[in-house]
């Protein structure tokens, strides 16, 4: 048995390299068909046609596509991404420390997120159809609803204008971890309130659809109180759905957080991402996009593997 | 039967429960009295929507989602149920009062433990500690003759076969002694072979405990066994109760004496086929298999115009396999399906249209066979319109026909959808659309089986009389042989994919028997009540079918 789930994660794992095969084409794809190039965009318009052929020669843009992306590929295969098009710095220092940043404000997102999403949607789905149901409907669905700029700047202006948190989000590697914490907070709110609504709904929705179920009456016959039922009977059995929307979520927070990090002014990699586009260093884009990718494929292996470990009708057969 | 003089543990008056639907109320049961003794066995027969269920759960003080008790009171031990306290109820149930649901399969959790399941009542109710429920339920699993019962427990339910499983739950409903069980139709899911052991064990456990219960079923045979006074209803109402023997040979009521006589129905066998006649289908050596699981094995049978062949056997026996085969939705192996001489295609695709049109098919679950957003006209008119090409005026000429055919009257029934048919009628429009396509074989698979006793008569009823006027054949899939007394001309005994005897159906019902045959015949439950002590008696001294172990153990 536990063989085979070695097996499967063995298969995803295949598979997911493959699917990361497809990705690194599409981006290269995709970033050839950026307007303008890099030579164009740091000579400045006033430069000679004969500059910008020998700035991009010296870059490497005039060979074939095909060329370029088998080189970029051999790299990255071998831990490689180049250098910045830029400033000439290897990508992997420009990228480590803001990988860094963007990981620990997603896992400080997730830590407050989820366990608040799956308590709440237990809550809801418990108290279904109270006020207190409707309350934290509205409340999550409102905070979905506005762009996170929006929360953002709301958050600043009640916690930050009060000098109670700070607004600019700057961290040294030498802080600790209770200031990181602490600088950091209002962009991990922030994210929270984003994620959260999709969450509880899906775990209140989960476990109410279960609340029909034969074995669900059974229980109820058996005396047990509604709380036992909804946590001992119907979450176990629920699983499945809740945690592809979590891994779904958490892939989120790490690729979608360009808006919140510029706003608090965030060294992450999304902010370096959008630099990057703006000034066309396509090596850099090249990178962060593959990055993102893998962070998707593996958060959606180990939600697959979670999915199948939570259902007893394939983890023990028969 | 000597529980007249013990005290009266449920004492229900005057019953009222309402369901809605549609925003609006209607009474379901209606005023019903229920009088219960400590250690006495009252059963509850009637047809579905009888309330034998809601009424069941009220003994709980329980009514589903949608339901709510109006009127009457429900004393139990000297508590009112209906203004007891909800946490007072809860803390009843389980403890005192203990539920056995329809399918043990569905009402398992499927993410817990079997013993998980059984400690969980009597450790939050405080009976016991863990250690000792997990004793406990070793015990009873011994008890209820479960296999392995040390280990049994460990197993989550997909694990077990559903007559374990349904033993699992009374001996989990048995966890805190309580004085009063609720057994909710505990059988009607198993194969009758699987269904005896688990009768057995249920009374065995019942009677050894002296506990309770109410015993609720539409299986009049089941009933005479396990009861020791019968309560009939009908539309929510009691129509008489006695006890049991008199109940059986003296029913008073008109309703009940029609319940009764369905179980005589019964069709004489038709003269054979001469041997010069050509099947209208033959199987010849068929064996086919779901990827590597074999499933049927150099199955032969032949099935000839205005004849019936009943496919009996349990439930994973190959016999919804042999007609897959048949309609070409499962290629077999090897071997080979000839239509009136000629062999079909194995792949019902690459069959003509003609041949498609000759072998139709009736499902056992009307409900889902028909399309529920599909009006009677276009579910029939499809058929016919696929098949003979017919459009327009003659379209719909040929559609009411048909309702006329199966007995509903066309100006009432062509506009209606699924929804507003009742599960009787719903089978009548699926034989309409076997018949829609003038077919000169019909597949019938379980289409009783779903039904009450007094509608599914009146299919059968109905089924007959069709082939007698269309010269039809019919293969009918079933594992309930009251319902091959009623239909059957020739039978085909199937055990594990292969057929272990056939022939005429006098023949067959006539001893000697193959051994399997005979633990089928010998299995299903007669109206007499020491049926099952004499059954158990004989098969204990070594007597009829005890050679063959059912495949339940």
């Amino acid at each position: 048995m536990v063989n085979s789930i070695w097996l499967m994660i063995a298969q995803r794992l295949g598979l997911g390299l493959v699917t990361l095969f497809v990705i690194s084409l599409l981006i290269f794809g995709a970033v050839e068909l950026l307007p303008g190039d890099i030579a164009q965009e740091m000579l400045g318009q006033s430069a000679t046609p004969e500059t910008v052929a020998a700035f991009r020669r010296e870059l490497g843009l005039d060979l074939p596509a095909h060329e370029r992306y088998l080189n970029w590929l051999g790299g990255v295969v071998q831990g490689d991404f180049g250098n910045s098009l830029a400033n000439g710095r290897p990508i992997t220092d420009l990228i480590a420390g803001r990988l860094g940043n963007t990981l620990f404000l997603a896992l400080y997102a997730a830590a407050i997120a989820v366990p608040l999403a799956l308590v709440l949607g237990i809550l809801a789905a418990l108290y279904r159809n109270s006020w207190f149901d409707r309350a934290i409907n509205v409340f999550t669905l409102s905070s979905i609803s506005f762009p996170e700029f929006f929360v953002a700047y709301i958050l600043i202006f009640y916690l930050a204008q009060s000098g109670l948190f700070p607004s600019i989000a700057k961290i040294t590697p030498d802080a600790t971890l209770g200031e990181k914490l602490y600088r950091t907070f209002l962009p991990a709110l922030t994210l929270t309130l984003v994620v959260t609504a999709h969450m509880m709904r899906m775990t209140r929705a989960a476990i109410i659809n279960l609340l029909a179920s034969p074995y669900i009456e059974m229980a109820r016959l058996k005396g047990m109180s509604p709380g036992r039922i909804i946590v001992k009977h119907a979450l176990p059995n629920a699983l499945a759905p809740i945690i592809n929307v979590v891994a779904l979520n958490l892939a989120y927070l790490i690729t979608g957080v360009v808006v919140v990090e510029v706003v608090f002014v965030y060294p992450g990699l999304g902010q370096l991402m959008v630099d990057s586009v703006s000034k066309r260093d396509i090596t850099v884009v090249q990178a962060a996009s593959l990055i993102f990718a893998c962070a998707y494929v593996l958060l959606n292996l180990t939600a697959d593997v979670l999915s199948t470990l939570s259902n007893p009708r394939l983890v023990h057969k028969r | 039967m000597g529980q007249t003089d013990n005290p009266v543990l449920l004492s229900i008056r005057g019953l009222r429960i309402e369901g809605r639907s549609d925003e609006t109320w209607s009474e379901i049961v209606k005023g019903v009295d229920l009088t219960l003794r400590r250690g006495e066995v009252l059963g509850l027969i009637g047809e579905s929507g009888a309330g034998k269920s809601t009424i069941g759960l009220a003994a709980m003080g329980f009514a589903r989602d949608g339901c709510r008790i109006s009127g009457g009171t429900i004393d139990f031990d000297g508590i009112d149920l209906r203004t007891a306290p909800m946490a007072e109820c809860r803390a009843l149930r389980g403890k005192r009062i203990a539920y056995v649901a329809q399918s043990a399969a569905a009402s398992f959790n499927p993410a817990h433990r079997l013993i998980d399941q059984y400690s969980e009542g009597p450790v939050q109710h405080g009976v016991m500690s863990r250690d000792q429920a997990e004793h406990d339920a070793k015990e009873l699993y011994r008890r209820m003759h479960l296999p392995t019962p040390d280990e049994i427990g460990f197993r989550y339910p997909h694990q077990v076969s559903g007559g374990q499983l349904q033993r699992a739950m009374t001996a989990m409903a048995m966890a805190c002694r309580p004085d009063l069980i609720i057994f909710d139709e505990p059988t009607t899911a198993l194969d009758v072979t699987t269904q005896i052991e688990v009768l057995a064990s249920i009374r065995d456990i019942v009677d050894q405990f002296g506990t309770a219960a109410i015993y609720i079923t539409h299986d009049l045979a089941v009933v005479a066994q396990m009861a020791d006074s019968i309560k009939v209803l009908l539309h929510g109402e009691e129509v008489e109760e006695a006890d049991t023997r008199t109940m059986l040979s003296h029913p008073q009521e008109a309703y009940t004496k029609s319940l009764w006589a369905v179980r005589s129905l019964e069709r004489p066998e038709q003269p054979p086929a001469g041997p010069d006649e050509v099947p209208v289908v033959s199987v010849r050596n068929v064996t086919a298999a779901y990827g590597a699981v074999p499933v049927l094995k150099d199955v032969s049978f032949d099935i000839h115009s205005r004849r019936t062949v009943a496919v009996v056997g349990e439930s994973g026996s190959g016999k919804s396999t042999a007609a897959r085969v048949i309609t070409g939705l499962l290629p077999p192996l090897s071997g080979t399906v000839m239509f009136e001489g000629q062999e079909l295609p194995k792949d019902y695709r690459n069959r003509s249209k003609d041949q498609l049109r000759q072998a139709q098919m009736i499902y056992q679950m009307a409900d889902t066979a028909l399309n529920p957003k599909h009006k009677i006209r276009e579910i029939i008119g499809r058929s016919v319109q696929f098949y003979l090409g017919l459009q327009g005026r003659q379209l719909t000429e040929r559609v009411r026909q048909l309702l006329d055919l199966i007995e509903l009257e066309p100006d009432q029934f062509i506009d209606r959808l699924p929804s507003e048919l009742s599960g009787g009628q719903k089978q009548r429009i699926g034989i309409a659309r076997a018949l829609a396509a003038e077919p000169r074989f019909i597949i019938c698979d379980e289409v009783t089986s779903a039904l009450d006793q007094l509608v599914a008569e009146g299919i059968l009823k109905l089924l007959n009389r069709l082939q007698a006027e269309f010269n039809l054949a019919y293969m009918f899939i079933t594992h309930d042989l009251a319902t091959v007394r009623a239909i059957a001309d020739e039978v085909v005994v199937m055990k594990e994919g292969v057929v272990v005897e056939q022939g005429g159906k006098t023949e067959m019902f006539r001893p000697p028997h193959d051994p399997y045959t005979e633990l089928l015949l010998s299995s299903v439950p007669e109206m007499d009540p020491d049926w099952l002590d004499r059954l158990l008696a004989e098969r204990a001294a070594g007597g009829a079918g005890a050679g063959v172990k059912s495949a339940d153990n």
